[in-house]
């Protein structure tokens, strides 16, 4: 039974952290449209900047005290987001406007090559340290209840609570400010928000702004977690059946749909990966995903979409 | 028209004349390779060090003079670990300027790619330390040439290492060991080897795959805390490495007890986990960093004091950089045998490589020429034997640097052998291949 709470406790902080990716697909589906394929480049370009710029600060200042050098790091690491943001909107989705969600999906493609490729070249392709004061040892607790207790990771445990916060804020501002009704009006057509005088430009600002700044938090934690490199922008890849099973466009299903899914894959490769040989947990996130599908295809909280032909 | 003629002949003149000023009364040989690398991509933190320490012996070979005179000339192409995009380097490189001499994949996925083309195109695939471990048979495997250190042999060790510390095989007994693994062909090759030697002394083998590139891998360490293995093998690459470390200190196991193969032992493994990799051991294939070992020294006064090294200074004499400049420095020698039997300071082709490949003799003066004393031990390789030495050791991270911890280990043939005769001839019935023979290796 302690087994199977520890899995299951692993699974869901876990899942928070898949979640925290997943709202970066969400905030810009939700409010643009887009199927925001660059969202993994993004979080690894973030971590970079914040990794890099924390290890550059105490260098150029002279200065030795790591919270002030993470502190400037990660406002400097802001701003490099707001420019990005900007960028891909001057040069890229300026130019899509009421083009097709493929077409849009593609410019997102291409958008994750060049962050990536630009992003290894100025910040450089070897693993660099995010210390965040993270704890890194385990805790055990309920040691009186189970034998041996049941193992808590602290650093996954203070994540998860992380991302429940910059879920509340996100889903605050989404339903309760201006900006946020003005973005939702976006998502649903872009015509028609033009014609009631959004300007698009700058609300596609706004959210690629927002979404660098999940990024940069999704950055600080799993590179913190695994060590800033390439691979963080793959964990895109773990967040792609969260917001399938969660619905594009829903907050609180981007974490819903990253619990379900990070205890499903936890669960089946402890308890059904022996039986198959292991290593299951990738394809059973999306199987688990694509089972939904069949009877949501919106997902669990997306909108339905009806078309009138 | 004769003003017009007079131009025609004077331009043809100049033109002479440049190309005689410009091209040497004899123009130096030159020796081409291949060289298939990655420095972008989830695997870039550790392909660079191991590009880089190829590259600079490339480069201090010709500071040095070249191979009796000929110059090693190069071309890098970016795999990013992917077999297809190696095998379309390979493609593409292996006929420019004169064809390949050999191609080092780093890569065991591109080696089994390769593995059928190089007998057509004739130029040898250099393997040292990865690739498969059957290859070591040159009777079947006549153009592949895992120099130095097989998985086998390397899981072998390791075994062995084991069971020293719990004081003799039969102590093995009813002992649990886990092999966490790159679900890949490089993490698999072991497990023939391992699952030989859980038959033989008893041991409890449990298999645990992680995906690529192995940034999740929390199911796989709740399992080892289930399970309490005795000791915990890890045959991993990249971040799959440091994120085990991180998993293993997060679930408490400790490090003290988990074994990693040589390319689960390098600086870009451990740098980022600092202190909660202390303890950690990994298989040193051969040498360790060797920071004070002569030919670093040379390469730092000759490459990088000038501004031509390649990469980072600090990272000169580290894991895997020393792993690359081996290698390059084992197909440099290569070169040089091949030329002593088919014509000094001409240029070899890769099939005169190959019989230099498979007649390589470094001995300890040899190695002591080129700077290498105490960094690796002799080599010798023939044409049935295309690994040339079977000896490894375990170093330790002390949280800052990695320490010898352990003599000197060599693979057991007995029980190796068995099993790479085995599994070649298995591999040359279903690929129709006529084994060569001691007559064949003369020729």
């Amino acid at each position: 039974m302690a087994f199977f709470l520890e899995t299951l406790l692993g699974g869901l902080m876990s899942g928070m952290l898949y979640s925290l990716v997943a709202l970066g697909f969400v905030l810009i589906f939700k409010a643009s449209g887009v199927f925001n394929f660059a969202q993994g480049a993004m979080v690894l370009f973030a971590a970079l900047a914040m990794a890099r710029f924390s290890e550059w600060i105490p260098d150029w200042l002279g200065m030795e005290n790591l919270f002030v050098a993470n502190l400037l790091a990660f406002a400097v690491a802001v701003v490099v987001m707001f420019v990005v943001a900007w960028l891909i909107e001057r040069l890229a989705l300026r130019y899509l406007v009421n083009q097709e969600g493929a077409t849009l999906l593609m410019a997102t493609l291409g958008i994750a090559y060049v962050l990536d490729g630009i992003g290894q070249t100025i910040f450089g392709s070897d693993i660099y340290k995010i210390d965040v004061g993270m704890p890194k040892d385990p805790v055990m607790m309920l040691e009186s209840v189970f034998e041996g207790g049941i193992l808590i990771n602290k650093e996954d445990f203070i994540a998860a609570l992380i991302a429940a916060l910059l879920v509340i804020s996100l889903s605050i501002f989404f339903q309760k400010t201006a900006t946020g009704r003005a973005l939702r009006a976006v998502a649903d057509d872009h015509q028609a928000a033009q014609s009631i005088g959004i300007p698009l430009d700058r609300i596609w600002v706004i959210v690629w702004c927002v979404a660098g700044i999940t990024a940069l938090v999704a950055g600080i934690i799993w590179g913190s977690k695994l060590g800033v490199q390439f691979s963080l922008s793959t964990i895109a890849l773990r967040a792609l059946p969260v917001v399938i099973l969660g619905g594009l466009t829903s907050v609180p299903g981007a974490i819903i749909g990253g619990l379900i899914i990070g205890v499903g894959e936890k669960l089946s490769e402890v308890y059904l990966g022996p039986y198959v040989g292991g290593g299951i947990e990738i394809w059973f996130a999306y199987m688990l995903a694509l089972v939904f599908l069949l009877f949501r295809p919106q997902g669990l909280f997306g909108e339905k979409i009806i078309d009138r032909v | 028209m004769k003003l017009r003629k007079l131009a025609a002949a004077a331009s043809l003149v100049a033109i002479g004349l440049s190309g005689a000023l410009t091209t040497p009364a004899f123009a130096a040989e030159e020796q081409f390779f291949p060289l298939l690398v990655y420095r972008t991509g989830a695997y870039a933190p550790n392909g660079v060090p191991w590009a880089n320490g190829f590259l600079d012996y490339l480069k201090l070979t010709n500071a040095r003079g070249g191979v009796n005179g000929v110059k090693m000339i190069w071309e890098e192409c970016e795999t990013g670990y992917a077999t297809d995009r190696g095998v379309e380097c390979y493609e593409r490189l292996k006929g420019k300027h004169g064809g390949g001499t050999a191609v080092q994949p780093l890569s065991t996925g591109i080696t089994f790619a390769l593995t059928e083309k190089a007998p057509v195109d004739k130029i040898p695939v250099i393997t040292a330390g990865y690739g498969r471990s059957e290859s070591q048979n040159g009777a079947v495997f006549g153009w592949n040439f895992p120099l130095v250190g097989t998985y086998w042999m390397g899981a072998d060790v390791l075994v062995q290492h084991i069971a020293k510390k719990e004081g003799g095989f039969d102590k093995l007994k009813g002992k649990k060991v886990a092999l966490v693994y790159h679900d890949s062909p490089y993490g698999k090759e072991p497990i023939a080897l391992l699952q030989e030697r859980a038959k033989m002394h008893g041991f409890d083998l449990s298999l645990l795959p992680v995906a690529h590139p192995g940034v999740e891998q929390k199911a796989t360490w709740l399992q080892i805390r289930q399970n309490k293995p005795d000791y915990v093998f890890l045959w991993g690459w990249g971040v799959m490495n440091s994120t085990a470390l991180k998993e293993a200190q997060a679930t408490g196991y400790p490090r003290e007890k988990m074994y990693g193969v040589w390319w689960a032992g390098a600086e870009p493994d451990v740098k980022d986990v600092g202190d909660g990799a202390k303890g950690y051991n990994a298989l040193a294939m051969q040498h360790g960093a060797e920071p004070d070992s002569k030919v670093v020294k040379e390469i730092l006064e000759k490459l990088h004091a000038k501004g031509q090294g390649t990469g980072p200074k600090e990272e000169v004499g580290q894991v895997l950089y020393m792993r690359g400049l081996i290698s390059s420095m084992l197909q440099v020698e290569a070169v040089r045998v091949a030329q002593g039997r088919y014509g000094k300071g001409k240029r070899i082709t890769g099939e005169q490589m190959r019989w230099g490949l498979e007649n390589l003799d470094l001995d300890q003066k040899a190695l002591d020429g080129m700077g290498l004393g105490g960094v690796m031990r002799p080599v010798k390789t023939s044409c049935l034997d295309h690994m040339g030495s079977a000896w490894a050791r375990i170093h330790t991270w002390d949280g800052k640097k990695w320490n010898f911890t352990s003599d000197w280990y060599q693979g057991d043939e007995k029980v190796l052998r068995p099993m790479v005769m085995l599994a070649s001839a298995k591999y040359a019935e279903e690929k129709k291949i006529k084994p060569r023979t001691p007559e064949d290796c003369k020729k």
